[in-house]
């Protein structure tokens, strides 16, 4: 499976403009570490409210790029959330956080 | 697509930056003023400092959420006709379910699609204009003793003659199409399916004045008049017929089944005027044209054809719209055939 789908990732440009893509791709990735960290603090404080929040968004941000993968990996993060299994996280988290490594490198060399 | 629209207030409410900067974007692409928040109660504070068409609205946000604004909104009585579209993931339809039932107006699902974007935000802000319209008609016309013959006896106005040009849609086969798909999935194309057909209808200056089950009427020439209603309402047709490709090219994505539509127009004398209760009024028309365009609509299945016309409807088109004669065709209740042309997609 590609990291970034393309087709979505073209109707997204499309849709936002071509000279726009760079500050949405921007936005992302500084927004992106922010929610890592708060899936992470929700989990230590065992706030699974915060955690599902921050998880919600990254499912939400990666599906609208194209990140498919990451976007499931994120759904299942929110699904323990909601359902009140933060200890069920276990490597998933850890699975994200590289997932979204690979996105980040992948969105930087698609800027235009 | 060319568009009459006039460009809306809108406020998008989302919490997440890309979200809000992505849907204030597309919605400044199709000439629409935005403004944007990041939880409901600054949108709250933003809705009752300024006045807004339409509001676009995240359901998941700290401090006050989609279903709290909602239920704010309903509260007020200068908010509560204002439309809302709610903005969801896929996997939240059952929320969504419940917004509607709380009085939003529609929903998109998130990523967002540029088609269906414009087409749901256009159908919102023109029930918003109609809103409006029957809202300033009956401040003026209600006193209270009308208000109680309205209540009574339900009322006309304005009631005439006007020449028009009527269109009839409906999907083919609809029940077969229906009987193969989940109850949540027919919802959904039909919500898919009025809000594109809505769009190509106002973008041609068109008035939507009835919708039932899969079918609907519209009007063109009327209540403004326009001397090339009937190019406007063949215009409106050949548009419908286009969206709705694009439609079908998802559907076929989704292993969906196609959809087709048959759509008869008819030109002629119509009495239109505003009917209705207390309670709500539309523009309405009836006559022997509106029967004619009903029935060259359901002549479309004979035909296999999916737009036919009428002879009146046909000389007011320029050249560059093409048609076929079909010959004289006598439909049920009429004394005198009539000659029915198709127009070329």
């Amino acid at each position: 499976m590609p990291v970034i789908d393309v087709t979505t990732f073209n109707e997204l440009k499309q849709m936002s403009g071509e000279d726009f893509i760079n500050e949405l791709i921007d936005t992302f990735l500084e927004d992106a570490p922010k929610m890592i960290a708060e899936i992470k603090s929700g989990l230590a404080a065992n706030n699974a409210d915060t955690f599902r929040r921050a998880a919600h968004s990254m499912k939400s941000n990666a599906a609208t790029f194209g990140a498919s993968q990451l976007a499931a990996l994120a759904k299942e993060l929110e699904m323990l959330g909601k359902e009140n299994k933060l200890h069920e996280a276990g490597d998933k988290l850890k699975t994200l956080e590289e997932a979204y490594a690979s996105v980040r490198d992948e969105l930087t060399g698609m800027k235009s | 697509m060319k568009s009459s629209h006039e460009p809306g207030q809108l406020l998008v409410v989302d919490d997440n930056r890309v979200n809000r900067l992505l849907l204030t974007r597309a919605l400044e692409q199709n000439d629409h003023h935005v403004s944007n928040a990041e939880n409901g109660r600054i949108a709250m504070e933003m809705l009752r400092s300024k006045p807004y068409d339409v509001i676009l609205l995240d359901i998941d946000m700290p401090e006050m959420n989609g279903f709290e604004v909602l239920e704010a909104l309903l509260k007020d009585d200068e908010l509560r006709y204002l439309p809302v579209i709610m903005t969801s993931a896929s996997d939240e339809l059952d929320r969504v379910v419940k917004c509607i039932e709380m009085g939003a107006e529609d929903y998109l699902v998130k990523p967002l699609n540029p088609v269906l974007l414009r087409a749901r935000v256009n159908a919102s802000l023109e029930k918003k204009r109609l809103r409006d319209e029957q809202r300033k008609l009956f401040r003026t016309f209600a006193t209270p003793a009308v208000a109680e013959q309205l209540l009574r006896d339900g009322f006309t106005l304005g009631g005439k003659y006007v020449t028009a040009s009527i269109m009839f849609c409906d999907i083919r086969s609809f029940t077969t199409l229906s009987e193969k798909a989940e109850p949540s999935e027919i919802i959904e194309l039909l919500n898919d399916y009025f809000a594109l057909m809505f769009d190509a209808i106002t973008a041609n200056n068109g008035t939507v004045n009835q919708m039932q089950g899969d079918g609907l009427m519209a009007i063109f020439g009327a209540p403004a008049y326009y001397e090339n209603h009937r190019e406007q309402a063949v215009n409106a047709a050949l548009e419908m017929i286009e969206l709705l490709r694009g439609l079908n090219e998802q559907r076929a994505i989704q292993n969906k089944s196609e959809v087709k539509i048959g759509i008869g127009i008819a030109t002629g004398k119509v009495i239109a005027g505003y009917t209705g209760t207390q309670h709500r009024a539309t523009y309405t028309c009836v006559g022997d044209t509106v029967n004619l365009a009903a029935r060259i609509e359901s002549h479309t299945k004979v035909a296999g054809k999916p737009i036919l016309i009428d002879h009146y409807t046909r000389e007011g088109l320029p050249d560059q719209i093409q048609v076929e004669d079909l010959g004289e065709v006598l439909f049920k209740g009429k004394q005198q055939p009539v000659q029915i042309f198709v127009v070329n997609t």
